[in-house]
């Protein structure tokens, strides 16, 4: 395409176009608000937290909420606040590198399976049909296990990123059959265009809402892998990762102690990622798909 | 001087049930206007169009995409669904305004009195069901008989009657050839012995050769239930072949109605004009003419006659009062301000 | 000179293996030659399930034929190098039907025409390459201000179709494969595409294999026509005889149910050919295809697929009617043809026919 410089015109269209786009998908809109505010939360809070409060001992154990301690703390002295402040990117983190790896695996395997056919195709949809059929958690409780000695949150991730590639290669793949035969592929190919020029430059940018919400549902899978994962205990112990936070939570048995404001704000926190994540999800199912727009 | 009774293109309420020639009128739509509304504002797809059929006779009505012939079709069954609306007119079947009447009354009107077959009618068989329980299908709403022996011998003869063999009456649609299936569409139009038939662009998708006898069919069906065709199309062949009278549509307004052969021998508007100087023909290998211009945008049309940037007559007039349909030689109509010179003079 | 594209003996068939019954010839031992000089006007005539598309697919090497060869200069398509395989790319290519689906709704139309430019690489800089796309887009009668930088939505289906002739010209090929071009254009506009397609072959010295369905813009675009019936060749030749005085009874059929613009001129179809003779059935796997509707039908018809009978020097007939014609092979084909030579031009023939198309004069 003919590049042109951007004047400041042009950035004024385009910051309107946004702002329209996002009034005509109101399900997005929302999804959009409340991961900004999680994400919020983990920004703007370590200017008011500081971290020593995630550790062991930084704080009198089993306080109630109070002014001195917002979300109280728990049985071996660490502070609730600091804990959701600094675990929550640390859970995201896990789940968008999971989420990254799944969609790229993913869209190497689905294009190439799509696009190609034959041979290549069954080798990858064959691959993912397996994988999907064997039950996950089992496969990760396996693959966690034989990790020894502390795991790190980039391990967590690469270990639950095992899972997520199939269900993008599918969605991929199956878009693919259907655009394989449409007219501008075929004059893309009387045009002197190569197959992975092909599969880039006229596939891609079609499918991008596609892959938008392939991302979106990786990502949320992967979070709640981890989180799974994280619950049984097979996490990075030690890093305050919701999912460990809830594993502690339930080690020391705080629900039959009542110490809601354990294991109260980790729940708050992953409701309100998940929420967030759908309705992004359902929102880009709604740019892909025109006919579930709102009449505008 | 042009008959006050024929001045169409403004809605007066007129009680004459026949035309100039004294045939009887059996469908008079005066001054319909339809519009869809659309995120870029409302696009006027039929605007202000005014036509009579008479009864028995086959009436063309002939343009390019975006004339609107297809909008009048649905119009006329109230098939308009939103973002299209019907926004005026009157459409009288034997003295009644179809436009007006409800849902509920319309239902017993359609297949009855009216009937529709359409555009790519061969995909609107259910593919599930065989073909005589969707002829009978119709015929539930209307309180025939669906089961038994008359039943049966009805749905013998329907198929008979368009060309087909009594055992298609228990397959199914995939098991049809296109032409097959669209016989069966035709059955289910005319079971009910209408009075009008609409049929819209029927047979854009068959082969030439099957084109032509479904055709045939089509017109030895009119001619034994006495009932008026409406045959929307594109394709001027067919309609010199085909109809009695022809209008002739563009930009969702009629610009010419005349008997068939006036049409070809002495096409008044010039659009019509062009349009059969551009036909290609098999009489002899010639210059390739096209109209110059871009068909006009329905969304903001230009002010005047439609169709004045493209016209090789055009006056200053031209751009700024619509022509209306009038009548200017004995059973033609045109909308065109050529004409309105001619009167002045004469 | 070697011939620029040939099909020799090519036979596509769909499905088979192991499922006998799905099995669909959908073009059986078809030769075509074109040659680079001079530019000819090819016309492909079929109805659908002719085997039109096909052999459109297969010229174009989208798809490869079952048996026989696609060869260009000379080599089987499926032994091109690469480089090769370029070479042909830039000398043959295509108009397609549908002026819809050929656009990538998420690219400007410019889009199009860009792609052939940068992967051939024609223009070596920005200017250049603006340069070219606007004068193809002028040759074709459009104007840049009104087509560049707009949406495929934004665009008539006349204009897009127009953008793609330009876009077939941009590569200087020599010889482009139009199938159904202006099908699905509006009235008004065909003639002036066909007009196009007609000055790329003329001005620009481009050969056209024009398909179609339609027998009345074959015969005013083209010079030579086939006329394809269930994969097979009925009839092939000059378009002057084949459309004004058609010889094999499918043609006749054809060229009867047109109909025509001029209601005095009533449309015969059948009437032109009679009923069907009855019930033959074929014995073998070589017979005519036409046999279950031709009123003509002997017992050798279905015996043997009939030859291609050389009724005129300029005309062949695949009909036992004219068996007392000699016969020539598929690949005499090619010496039927005018081939674009203007003097070859056989002269028009004394029609007589009882109504139906083409009368001699108008």
């Amino acid at each position: 395409m003919i590049a042109v410089p951007v004047s400041l015109e042009r950035t004024h269209d385009r910051i309107g176009r946004v702002l329209r786009g996002l009034r005509t998908y109101p399900m997005l809109t929302a999804g959009l608000l409340l991961l900004l505010l999680v994400l919020s939360i983990s920004l703007i809070g370590p200017l008011f937290v500081p971290r020593e409060g995630v550790q062991v001992g930084s704080a009198p154990p089993d306080q109630r909420p109070s002014r001195e301690y917002l979300l109280g703390t728990d049985t071996v002295g660490r502070q609730i606040l600091a804990i959701i402040i600094y675990g929550t990117p640390l859970t995201l983190q896990i789940g968008l590198i999971a989420g990254a790896i799944g969609l790229g695996v993913g869209m190497v395997f689905g294009f190439v399976a799509g696009y190609y056919g034959g041979a290549l195709d069954h080798l990858f949809r064959g691959a993912a049909d397996v994988f999907l059929t064997v039950p996950g958690l089992l496969i990760l409780v396996v693959i966690a296990t034989t990790f020894k000695g502390a795991v790190s949150v980039m391990t967590q991730a690469l270990v639950v990123s095992a899972l997520a590639w199939m269900y993008p290669t599918r969605t991929i793949r199956s878009q693919v059959l259907s655009m394989r035969e449409r007219g501008y592929v075929q004059l893309a190919k009387l045009s002197g265009m190569s197959g992975p020029e092909i599969i880039v430059r006229e596939l891609m940018p079609n499918l991008l809402p596609y892959l938008a919400a392939s991302f979106v549902s990786a990502v949320s899978a992967a979070i709640l892998a981890s989180i799974g994962l994280e619950a049984l205990g097979l996490g990075p112990q030690n890093e305050p990762t919701l999912g460990m936070t809830i594993y502690w939570s339930l080690y020391y048995t705080s629900v039959l102690r009542n110490l809601w404001w354990w294991w109260a704000p980790p729940i708050v926190m992953i409701v309100i990622i998940f929420v967030g994540l759908f309705l992004i999800s359902a929102g880009l199912d709604q740019v892909a798909n025109p006919r579930l727009r709102r009449a505008a | 001087m042009s008959d006050t009774s024929l001045r169409l293109g403004q809605t007066r309420p007129e009680p004459a049930a026949q035309s100039r020639d004294g045939a009887e009128i059996v469908l008079d739509v005066r001054d319909l206007r339809v519009s869809y509304y659309t995120p870029r504002g409302p696009v006027r797809a039929v605007n202000g169009v005014s036509f009579t059929l008479r009864r028995g006779e086959a009436f063309g009505l002939v343009g390019e995409s975006g004339s609107g012939k297809s909008t009048i079709a649905l119009s006329l069954m109230q098939l308009i669904k939103p973002p299209g609306r019907i926004e005026g007119g009157q459409a009288l079947l034997d003295g009644r305004d179809i436009l007006a009447l409800s849902e509920e009354e319309m239902r017993r009107l359609r297949l009855a009195e009216i009937a529709l077959i359409t555009q790519g009618a061969m995909n609107s068989l259910n593919p599930v069901m065989r073909i005589r329980d969707q002829i009978v299908d119709a015929w539930k709403d209307h309180g025939e008989p669906v089961n038994g022996r008359e039943a049966e011998d009805r749905i013998r003869d329907l198929l008979r009657w368009v060309g087909l063999r009594p055992e298609v009456a228990r397959m199914y649609p995939h098991e049809l050839s296109g032409g097959m299936k669209q016989r069966a569409v035709i059955a289910i139009a005319i079971s009910l012995r209408p009075k009008v038939i609409i049929a819209d662009e029927p047979t854009s998708a068959l082969d030439v050769v099957v084109q032509r006898q479904i055709m045939q069919t089509l017109r030895r069906i009119q001619r034994e239930l006495g009932a008026a065709v409406i045959l929307i199309g594109h394709d001027m062949g067919l309609m010199a072949q085909f109809v009695d009278r022809l209008g002739v549509m563009y930009a969702g307004k009629v610009v010419e109605v005349s008997p068939v052969r006036d049409i070809f021998k002495d096409p008044l508007h010039p659009y019509t004009q062009l349009l059969i100087a551009s036909l290609p023909s098999l009489a002899r290998k010639g210059q390739l003419q096209g109209i110059p211009g871009l068909p006009p945008s329905l969304l903001s049309p230009p002010p005047g006659c439609p169709f004045h940037p493209r016209c090789p007559f055009v006056m200053d007039r031209c751009r700024v009062a619509v022509p209306l349909l009038e009548l200017k030689r004995p059973n033609r109509l045109v909308a065109c301000h050529l004409y309105e010179r001619d009167e002045e003079q004469a | 000179m070697t011939t620029l594209l040939e099909a020799r003996k090519v036979t596509k068939v769909y499905g088979g293996g192991l499922f006998r019954r799905d099995r669909t010839v959908a073009l059986e031992d078809f030769s075509l030659r074109i040659e680079p000089e001079p530019p000819s006007i090819t016309a492909i005539v079929g109805e659908s399930g002719s085997g039109k598309t096909t052999l459109a697919r297969l010229l174009l090497g989208m798809t490869m034929p079952t048996s026989g060869a696609i060869l260009y200069q000379g080599k089987d398509l499926r032994k091109l190098s690469r480089r090769e395989w370029r070479a042909f790319r830039r000398d043959v290519q295509a108009i397609f039907q549908d002026p819809y689906e050929v656009y990538n709704p998420f690219y400007k139309v410019d889009h199009v025409l860009e792609l052939p430019i940068r992967n051939f690489g024609l223009a070596h800089s920005r200017r250049e390459r603006r340069a070219m796309i606007e004068e193809a887009l002028h040759a074709v009668g459009l104007r840049p201000e009104e087509t560049l930088g707009r949406y495929p939505h934004q665009l008539s289906g006349g204009q897009r179709q127009r953008i793609m002739v330009a876009r077939a010209l941009l590569l200087r090929p020599r010889l482009i494969i139009a199938d159904e071009p202006v099908s699905m254009v509006d009235a008004s506009l065909r003639a002036t595409i066909l007009g196009s397609l007609l000055k790329l072959n003329q001005e620009f010295g481009i050969s056209l294999i024009y398909i179609t369905h339609d027998l009345t813009t074959a015969y005013q675009v083209s010079q030579d026509i086939i006329v394809l019936y269930r994969g097979s060749v009925v009839e092939a030749g000059d378009v002057e005889q084949v459309v004004r005085d058609p010889q094999h009874p499918y043609t006749r059929l054809l060229v009867g149910s047109i109909p025509l613009p001029n209601p005095d001129r009533v449309w015969q179809g059948e009437r032109v050919l009679g009923r069907p003779a009855g019930e033959l059935k074929p014995i073998g796997s070589s017979y005519c295809k036409f046999h279950e509707r031709c009123p003509f039908a002997m017992p050798m018809c279905i015996e043997q697929a009939p030859p291609l009978f050389q009724t005129d020097p300029r005309r062949v007939t695949a009909c036992y009617l004219y068996r007392e014609a000699p016969a020539i092979e598929p690949e005499e084909l090619v010496g039927v043809f005018a081939n674009g030579h203007r003097e070859q031009a056989a002269p028009r023939p004394e029609v007589q026919r009882e109504g139906g198309a083409g009368g001699a004069g108008s």
